[in-house]
């Protein structure tokens, strides 16, 4: 029973009320034996980094499908560090154009994963990215 | 670095981690646990409880609100069940609690049940703890939705607050042992919804039923008989019994709320004058400290026994050459043998 969790907050930031794919992720994540925190729609960065410092996540994913993830990562990313949460996965989901994955990386996200991705190569990126980390 | 001293201090990074520390059984959790100790107890504990559905969370974001009117610092553990398949779990109780989004004086944890089976998780009882010696006012501990016979909260909180809904049972639901015997205080959510007289009517009947202090009137074949009450020294049901009082709430509108508030600190005023609080809190640790010699022992016993062994105990019941009763017998004995 001892062995370590790895905890995921799953969360919609932003005005987009498309929420099936995070539950997509959300479940499978689950069936893959990681505890998820599963916020809902239309999260402030404030929600979103206050609710990774309190449920001390490994991973913080966010799904954007309105296009505004150059607007509303950064702000989600120094939100977290405010909190003192640096090391922090922050993995991105959604419509994300070819052309703004190098910028997210920049900010620190370490995945991008677009439409198609399946949802074992989520789960096999995460579990990697986590285990390195501790 | 130790996290004792920015626990005691409040910062909200140290809480969070110690209670990833005591869910995952970390050794140096334990220690911070132990430094802790001696700085809880000043914190009101009020668990609820109920059938899946109910309104739990809504009813803890309503009631977390209503504490910060008065001032008071709240933390909420929310628990849910972990996937007896996959070990994993979705916790959703945060989407019924966004409006306490922002405030300092709150603190939202959730939390997998990781195979416990009585409506907590084995660290909410010591995440409880860190909240308290952090100088958290209130408590407020959401059990998973609950069946008939998760009473783990009762063994843990100060007041046990019991959420119904309309329509999910009838009177004979009500006279059956388990939540329903652990609730200080009833409440009807949903209430605006059909049936919730109904509802209560039938936890007012099974109240009257179980206070001895009332001469009952009962239907016997259609006929109306009054029954004597069965207690008959009346300053002694005074002292010792406290009836549930059942509120109506319709929690998504902030309805009855209030009432929901009041009954609690009348709870809490009667377990103070009655001297209750030193004899719940007296249960409240041997039951905690049953629980975990019972795990302490158990760890110790299969630590002595190799796996072989068991495993070859575990064939032998299988094929029904041994009951499970001598399994146990055997495997207790593994110290003599």
């Amino acid at each position: 029973m001892s062995e370590r969790k790895i905890r995921v907050l799953v969360a919609k930031p932003g005005l987009d009320g498309h929420d099936r794919g995070a539950k997509v992720v959300a479940r499978a994540l689950r069936d893959a034996g990681m505890e998820v925190i599963y916020t809902g729609l239309r999260q402030t960065p404030e929600m979103i980094a206050e609710a990774a410092l309190q449920e001390d996540v490994d991973v913080v994913g966010l799904s954007v499908l309105s296009g505004a993830h150059l607007t509303l990562v950064p702000k989600i990313v120094d939100r977290l560090k405010e909190n003192g949460l640096d090391d922090v996965l922050i993995v991105v989901g959604g419509i994300i154009p070819a052309e703004d994955i190098e910028p997210l990386r920049q900010l620190g996200v370490r995945g991008v994963f677009g439409p198609g991705t399946s949802t074992e190569d989520i789960i096999a990126f995460i579990r990697e990215q986590v285990n390195v980390a501790n | 670095m130790s996290l004792t001293e920015p626990i005691l201090r409040g910062e909200r990074r140290a809480i969070a981690r110690q209670i990833s520390g005591i869910e995952n059984e970390r050794p140096e959790a334990r220690q911070v646990l132990a430094e802790l100790y001696p700085h809880t107890g000043r914190a009101y504990l009020v668990g609820l409880t109920g059938a899946p559905g109910t309104g739990k969370s809504t009813l803890v974001n309503e009631l977390a609100k209503a504490y910060r009117r008065e001032n008071k610092t709240v933390a909420i553990i929310s628990v849910d069940p972990t996937s007896p398949f996959s070990g994993g779990a979705i916790l959703g109780d945060r989407i019924r609690m966004a409006d306490l989004a922002g405030d300092p004086g709150v603190f939202v944890r959730s939390m997998a049940t990781r195979g416990s089976l009585g409506g907590l998780a084995r660290a909410t009882a010591d995440a409880a703890k860190v909240f308290d010696a952090a100088g958290f006012e209130i408590i407020l501990i959401e059990t998973v939705g609950v069946g008939q016979a998760e009473v783990e909260i009762a063994g843990l909180a100060h007041s046990v607050v019991v959420v119904e809904a309309p329509g999910l049972g009838d009177e004979v639901q009500a006279i059956k042992a388990g939540i329903l015997e652990i609730a200080d205080v009833f409440v009807v959510n949903k209430a605006d919804r059909e049936g919730a007289s109904r509802t209560v009517a039938a936890l007012t009947m099974m109240l009257d039923l179980t206070d001895p202090s009332l001469p009952k009137t009962v239907l016997h074949h259609g006929q109306l008989m009054a029954v004597a009450a069965t207690v008959s020294n009346p300053t002694r049901v005074e002292l010792a019994a406290w009836r549930p009082p059942i509120c109506k709430t319709v929690a998504t509108q902030g309805q009855g709320i209030a009432e929901v508030i009041a009954a609690l600190a009348e709870h809490r005023t009667y377990q103070l004058n009655q001297g209750m609080l030193v004899q719940r809190e007296r249960e409240r640790l041997i039951f905690e400290i049953q629980q975990m010699l019972k795990e302490r022992l158990l760890a110790d016993l299969l630590d002595k026994t190799s796996p072989e062994r068991v495993n070859q105990i575990l064939t032998q019941v299988l094929e029904r050459q041994l009951d499970p009763f001598a399994a146990v017998e055997i495997l207790a004995k593994v110290d003599v043998m």
